[in-house]
């Protein structure tokens, strides 16, 4: 039945957020077991899907988001970015470990398939390079940017989440997410660099 | 505010030992496919291994530290860092490497394993009540 007067009903309570999105595993699954099949084959093509696509989403997606959505998330009003990021922050767990992996665990493989590791070839500098940009990159993502993301995503599941943890997370998360997407210029400078020698 | 103040740094002193197996492991990958010097990767587990027991002991040492929040968050952390460590051991067995190069990439990457969910659980349950 219909009523004509103003509803003034308390706000519903607010939805839990899923922090690791479970309808994402089987994707997840699936691309774990295409990274084994390419290492365990060592057939060239499946190696270097895994390390071109892993790595073109790890460098896009670090690029996008310290540069544009991190500005962005910044200049939002504290419920307007606690509402994005309860939808935009899981998604992160799961995609950023998994492209991650697949770029991680088959780049060395076809260094070796193609020998730009061995002392005499010209790449060799450039991929040592790569590794210690790789490096730094993850000690700044795992150390500080994923658990600030998880903090973030913990403290909204509370039933009075203290904006204050929430706010210094967040500042945590756009800072280094935009450190991160810095450093992948580098890397995009170093892989076609590599590709064109 | 207090009590963020009287937190031990165990997270400051995990995410070194996070660096070290991480310069450990661009060490190695920089010295294939030869045999690498071991001597610095050795000392850098030590050390990355010695880094991680301290964060541990710091964090039990807290009075009135969330551990109930820390199993739960750092137990599927561990999974999921498990898994990562295992397909990176995997690249590394089934491209030849034998022996005493395997032990350490083998100790690195349970430090790496143990080091990220650490740092996860840590920080989310030094902020819950």
């Amino acid at each position: 039945m219909h009523t004509s007067t103003i509803d003034a009903s308390p706000a519903p309570p607010a939805r839990k957020i899923q922090i690791v999105p479970l309808a994402g595993l089987p994707v997840v699954a699936v691309l774990l077991g295409f990274v084994i099949f390419a290492i365990a084959s060592n057939k060239f093509w499946p190696l270097m899907l895994c390390h071109v696509a892993g790595g073109a989403l790890w460098t896009s997606i670090d690029l996008f988001v310290g540069l544009a959505i991190g500005p962005i998330i910044g200049g939002m009003s504290p419920p307007a970015r606690a509402e994005f990021s309860a939808k935009f922050m899981p998604k992160m767990v799961i995609i950023m470990p998994m492209v991650v992996t697949m770029t991680l665990a088959t780049g060395l493989q076809i260094a070796l398939h193609l020998g730009t590791l061995n002392l005499n070839n010209g790449a060799r500098n450039w991929l040592v390079a790569s590794m210690i940009v790789v490096g730094i990159m993850a000690v700044i993502a795992l150390g500080v940017l994923e658990p600030a993301n998880i903090t973030v995503l913990w403290e909204m599941n509370k039933p009075n989440p203290n904006p204050e943890i929430i706010g210094r997370m967040m500042k945590r998360f756009v800072y280094t997410a935009g450190i991160t997407g810095i450093m992948q210029i580098a890397t995009l400078i170093i892989m076609t660099r590599v590709a064109t020698l | 505010m207090n009590a963020e103040r009287k937190f031990p740094k165990a997270v400051e002193v995990v995410t070194v030992s996070l660096a070290a197996v991480v310069v450990g492991g661009v060490w190695l990958g920089s010295h294939a496919p030869r045999r690498p010097p071991l001597a610095l990767p050795t000392v850098l587990l030590v050390v990355a291994a010695a880094l991680l027991l301290a964060g541990i002991t710091m964090i039990t040492r807290f009075a009135g530290f969330s551990w109930n929040t820390f199993v739960r968050v750092g137990r599927w952390a561990l999974l999921a860092y498990i898994i990562a460590a295992g397909m990176i051991e995997f690249a590394f067995v089934r491209n030849h490497t034998r022996g005493t190069p395997l032990a350490v990439v083998t100790g690195m990457l349970v430090v790496f394993a143990l080091d990220v969910p650490f740092l996860i659980a840590t920080t989310v349950a030094r902020y819950d009540d």
